[in-house]
């Protein structure tokens, strides 16, 4: 009946960690305004690799915010490892399912996180085998509207 | 919970005189209207009566109009109809780029048989651009077609000096009025309409059926084959009592237009004051000069049009919203983007509806709500003010 699961809508009405780090370990912004969606994403790693702390800010719909929040509670108290390893495809199972057209709004969080483990590991001149092959400026929304040029990773 | 509808423009709820008007062609006088005893005589009259309240709320002749089963129908009946009809003569249409999708994709359909079709721009208020429509005619034009009322942002487009840019090149106009039909004056022979396209459902009428306008003699090819219903022009046993729900419609549509004009556009304007005033960033799009009376298209800038609609469903509020993440298609709303307005704004764009049953405490309550739900918003989102887009 709704157009969401009862996870997705208390994900997007409470959504869990808003806000943005100060002087975070790494950030990651991905998407656009333009496209419909922008997810920014803060965190803060300990000295054992451990994201301690995780933020989100994302401008889009329902989905892109319930992504956005259920992928910072699942990333939170993982190592940097095990935070590269979750896909958008556990995102979704995690907030048992979305609608086919809304899938690539777990995409979205998904990147976002990697484009701020990348900025962490830039600037900390770290490297994590779960960023091989990791293309910061690479569009993987092959459903971009018109005028939607392909997001990346923008800081 | 309170519950405020506010997407008259999507459909409206039927009037209980409407209803009441039906309900006998329910289940005592259910009659095929085409049968010669008694059942049949009875339907016929009830169709009769009805198609005499719609042709005057519009101005025309009764056996001017033919009932269809919805806008849509009337619309694709009309493209395909009149350039099969006048196929010898030419195969070139004009419509603009914001109509509704009955006219558009009924038009890339008739693009992949042959038929070449221009579609005219908008200025920013989204009025159709006069000039250019004349410009684009050609001896192989057909037919024009531009709405009465666009349903995004409500602007009424000056089909009178359309029809005759038309006609004084001979070809023939149609205005889709699904939007405009009860919403604002129609004379169909006063401004030179054609064939004209309504639907019932947006009067307080049924869903499910509708009407198409044709001036005597135009004469456009049958669309729908069988049976000699409609005088032969629309096969299918008649939708008797969404008929009968149509007329009354019209009728109480008749005698209603100019207070449901005043009392809409009072309590539209007061929501549009109302939210520009208490809620920053905010932009109403579409001129208000001439303009649907209950129509409001506001964009919300740094928020996403789905999350107000959501949020706002979730305190009782029904609006829509023209952006891409609520529809199906990703695609932001193509009448918008015609006007020319930046596709991150598009995004962010609600449509409130007025109408009939809409009150004062209704808006209260829908500016209240929003309000917060916008700030809640602009707190999650990753663009604001400051930082800009």
């Amino acid at each position: 009946m709704a157009l969401y699961n009862e996870t997705v809508m208390d994900h997007f009405m409470n959504p869990r960690n808003v806000g943005e780090i100060e002087n975070p370990d790494g950030k990651g912004v991905y998407g656009s305004p333009v496209c419909g969606d922008m997810m920014q994403i803060t965190i803060k790693v300990d000295d054992n690799d451990v994201i301690t702390d995780v933020k989100f800010k994302t401008f889009g719909c329902g989905s892109a915010i319930a992504s956005s929040s259920m992928a910072t509670e699942m990333i939170i108290g993982k190592t940097v490892d095990e935070a590269l390893a979750v896909t958008n495809k556990q995102i979704v199972e995690e907030l048992g399912g979305l609608p086919a057209v809304k899938l690539h709004c777990s995409v979205l969080a998904d990147h976002a996180i990697k484009c701020a483990i990348y900025d962490y590991a830039q600037k900390h001149g770290k490297t994590y085998k779960g960023l091989e092959g990791f293309d910061p400026n690479a569009d993987d929304d092959d459903e971009n509207p018109e005028g939607c040029e392909g997001p990346g990773c923008k800081a | 919970m309170r519950q405020v509808y506010m997407d008259y423009s999507a459909t409206t709820p039927v009037k209980k005189e409407v209803l009441d008007a039906m309900m006998p062609y329910f289940t005592e006088h259910f009659g095929n209207p085409s049968s010669l005893y008694t059942y049949g005589l009875e339907a016929k009259d009830a169709i009769t009566k009805a198609r005499g309240q719609l042709a005057h709320l519009i101005g025309a002749n009764p056996d001017e109009v033919y009932f269809t089963g919805s806008g849509s129908e009337a619309d694709n009946w009309t493209l395909f109809g009149v350039t099969d009809k006048l196929a010898k003569k030419g195969n070139h249409i004009i419509t603009t780029q914001i109509e509704h999708h009955a006219i558009l994709h009924s038009c890339e359909f008739l693009q992949k048989h042959g038929v070449d079709v221009t579609y005219v721009g908008v200025n920013p208020d989204g009025t159709v651009k006069l000039d250019e429509i004349e410009k684009a005619i050609t001896d192989k034009t057909v037919l024009i077609s531009v709405m009465l009322i666009n349903n995004e942002v409500g602007t009424i487009q000056p089909v009178k000096e359309i029809a005759e840019i038309a006609h004084k090149h001979g070809v023939l106009f149609h205005t889709d009025a699904v939007q405009g039909l009860g919403n604002t004056p129609i004379n169909v022979h006063e401004m030179g309409i054609d064939l004209m396209s309504m639907s019932a459902h947006k009067i307080y009428g049924p869903k499910g059926v509708g009407a198409l306008y044709m001036r005597k003699g135009v004469n456009a090819s049958n669309y729908l084959h069988g049976g000699a219903q409609e005088s032969g022009h629309r096969a299918s046993t008649e939708n008797l009592a969404g008929i009968v729900g149509f007329g009354k419609a019209a009728e109480m549509a008749e005698a209603n237009l100019e207070n449901h004009i005043k009392n809409c556009s009072a309590l539209r304007n007061y929501l549009i004051e109302q939210v520009t005033k208490t809620i920053p960033g905010t932009t109403v799009n579409g001129t208000m000069e001439h303009r649907h009376p209950g129509n409001a298209n506001i964009t919300f800038e740094y928020i996403e049009g789905e999350s107000i609609l959501l949020m706002l469903d979730s305190v009782g509020i029904s609006v829509s919203t023209g952006s891409a993440c609520s529809s199906k298609s990703l695609k932001p709303s193509h009448v918008l983007t015609a006007m020319g307005v930046p596709v991150e704004k598009i995004h962010g764009t609600i449509r409130f509806t007025v109408g009939d049953f809409t009150t004062k405490e209704d808006i209260d309550y829908v500016v209240e709500n929003l309000a917060k739900i916008v700030a809640r918003l602009r707190e999650i989102s990753s663009v604001n003010e400051k930082k800009g887009w």
